[in-house]
């Protein structure tokens, strides 16, 4: 009872990343409360899925197989957890922020009338004192999102409702296996018992899923390029830099929006958060936006015209020229040196 | 067949252009440095609304929006657009609250509208990019959800299903749902229709209690107060807490589950950077010092 509950993003067999980053958090939180880290399973063909599960320090795998149950639809899910959690009454319970997750999240805590979180970048236990009944609270989890358009960052707690519940954004925790032997227990549940005929009322009737073109997030270097880059050509010398990197590129938002680079390279707050061990800046000024993506590089190159540019404030290195001008000189001295 | 659809719309501070002004000393957001605007993704919604009325003849749009009297203003915006009814949903009771109040009070006020097939809004809004209240509000109903829907496909008059592309993780989905059910339509949906010139000079003195109210402060006569006897529908229709009959318990700070603890404003700590020119020698020294580092080769 009172444990921590992780639910799996599960497509095709695999479970996504988002919900692994999520048990890696759950563990440490799990362990820090002192209680069960248990994670939950929701699809068709789940045999063996504990293997992917497991060494990330689950305690509990509660696995609810059936045809029915994929491709993901919402309410037969949603079931699932709102019957699970009346009956094991969890502290909290993490989910991706995707599209499933910010799909179903709402869902559950509406019917358990609990509080959600969406999109957290960050999540802590410590205490709170109500500030106007001045009741103290241990331990509750902090929920700290950027909200306002990213123009700020709030910690949220949901002092009385449980579970407490929050929707998290992928890639901005690591993940991390904790023993490849741990010793986790399985329960199969009998999903009749949970899911009544009446809730598959939606039908997927086509469904086209593209495997990522590129590994932006899991790249260890990343070469971006801003709206000062001009144009979709001025891109192509950022794809030059990165074949000789061995780098991916990615985008800030203005440029995306000019047309630049296509959606899914877009770093930043609404777009993918990376944290290479070298990011390199190119005509991007920096709104806040874009840093709260990437500003956890190991380190950062910004190359810009404008020596106050605000992402020079979080850069390691600043240097002053055209963008044109300084990545060919940087494939030029690359190559020289490399070999 | 008619349609009966609810449109839920917000009005927000425009936070995609917050200026230097927008924060305060203290770290709080001076909202009376944001213009408020419709909400971007519920103008996408308002849009597939007006195309079914305008595929199903006879059918009617309703505006739901809750807020202070001034978001009158986006059921007047929704009416230039072809919205035949609006509501604004007004009540000090309703402040403060979060997703999970905010859903309830929606609920009730969508169960007052009463007779409804579509009820659908943006997939989510600018000041808190939650995409809660759309699911909560479809749990609360005990109605089907389609969210991040992008189009509408098709809608069968004899089966009463509705068929919605959406946009899912990596791909594309399209989904069968049965009526009534709850919608939300992304930003990247067909664009609204712009307001339409007629109906601009129909409701553009069309005003809520709240504004009337403002404009009569201090014992000014209200311009044009005869019109709004003889043309009923520049009244606009404002409901409190207790008109949709909600339990205040539910509403607003009392019914919210999460509690803001801090909020900051975001700054970024300037490091101690190596500043550079793009001459050669300098580029040079960089990539240098990178390889030796074994930052890249």
């Amino acid at each position: 009872m009172n444990n921590i509950f992780v639910y799996l993003e599960i497509e095709g067999r695999t479970v996504a990343d988002v919900s692994l980053e999520l048990l890696t958090k759950g563990r440490k939180l799990a362990t820090r409360q002192g209680c069960r880290l248990e994670a939950v399973a929701i699809g068709s063909q789940l045999d063996g899925i504990e293997a992917q599960v497991l060494p990330y320090g689950v305690d509990v795998l509660h696995v609810f197989d059936d045809p029915k149950l994929a491709p993901y639809t919402t309410q037969p899910h949603a079931s699932v957890l709102i019957r699970l959690f009346k009956e094991e009454k969890p502290q909290i319970c993490l989910m991706g922020a995707t599209v499933i997750g910010r799909d179903l999240g709402p869902r559950v805590s509406s019917a358990l009338k609990s509080g959600l979180t969406a999109d957290c970048t960050s999540l802590e236990i410590g205490d709170h004192t109500d500030g106007k009944t001045g009741k103290e609270y241990k331990d509750l989890l902090y929920q700290i999102r950027p909200a306002f358009g990213g123009n700020i960052i709030a910690t949220i707690v949901n002092p009385e409702h449980r579970p407490q519940m929050a929707t998290v954004r992928e890639g901005v925790m690591k993940k991390e296996i904790l023993d490849p032997k741990y010793p986790g227990t399985v329960v199969k549940h009998k999903v009749a018992d949970y899911v009544p005929d009446t809730e598959y009322v939606i039908k997927v009737i086509d469904r086209h899923i593209q495997k990522a073109k590129h590994n932006l997030k899991g790249a260890p270097i990343v070469v971006a390029g801003g709206y000062g880059m001009g144009s979709r050509e001025g891109f192509d010398l950022l794809f030059d830099l990165a074949r000789e990197l061995h780098a991916e590129v990615g985008a800030s938002r203005a440029a995306v929006d000019a047309g630049f680079a296509d959606h899914d390279r877009q770093v930043g707050q609404t777009g993918v958060t990376v944290r290479p061990k070298l990011y390199i800046a190119c005509g991007i000024s920096g709104q806040i936006q874009h840093l709260a993506g990437m500003q956890e590089s190991k380190i950062i190159i910004s190359i810009n015209t404008d020596p106050d540019a605000p992402i020079n404030a979080v850069a390691d290195y600043v240097v002053v020229g055209k963008v044109e001008e300084v990545v060919p000189k940087m494939i030029k001295y690359y190559k020289a040196h490399s070999k | 067949m008619s349609l009966k659809i609810v449109v839920l719309a917000k009005q927000v501070p425009d936070t995609r252009n917050v200026g230097k002004d927008a924060m305060k000393e203290d770290g709080t957001i001076n909202r009376a440095a944001l213009p408020a605007i419709f909400n971007p993704e519920d103008l996408n919604a308002l849009e597939q609304a007006l195309k079914l009325k305008d595929a199903f003849p006879g059918s009617t749009v309703s505006l739901l929006t809750m807020g202070p009297g001034r978001a009158a203003e986006i059921l007047r915006e929704g009416l230039y657009r072809g919205v035949d009814q609006g509501y604004l949903l007004t009540d000090r009771a309703f402040a403060g609250a979060d997703t999970l109040a905010t859903s309830y009070a929606l609920a009730t006020a969508i169960r007052k509208i009463g007779d409804f097939d579509i009820i659908i809004g943006g997939r989510q809004a600018i000041d808190g990019d939650t995409a809660q209240v759309g699911p909560q509000v479809a749990e609360k109903l005990g109605l089907p959800q389609v969210t991040y829907a992008e189009e509408i496909l098709n809608l069968d008059e004899k089966t009463r299903t509705i068929t919605i592309l959406r946009l899912i993780d990596g791909g594309v989905e399209t989904v069968e749902a049965p009526l009534p059910l709850v919608v939300t339509v992304n930003g990247s949906a067909a664009p609204c229709r712009p307001r339409n010139a007629k109906l601009v000079m129909k409701y553009k003195r069309a005003l809520g209690a709240q504004e009337k109210a403002a404009l009569t402060q201090n014992g000014a006569e209200l311009p044009y107060a005869d019109l709004y006897e003889t043309r009923p529908y520049l009244n606009l229709t404002e409901w409190s807490a207790e008109d949709v009959d909600a339990d205040l318990d539910q509403c607003g700070l009392n019914g919210s589950p999460t509690k803001v603890k801090t909020v900051m404003n975001i700054s970024f700590q300037a490091k101690e950077n190596k500043s550079l020119t793009g001459s050669d020698s300098d580029v040079e020294e960089l990539i240098v010092e990178l390889l030796s580092n074994h930052t890249i080769g």
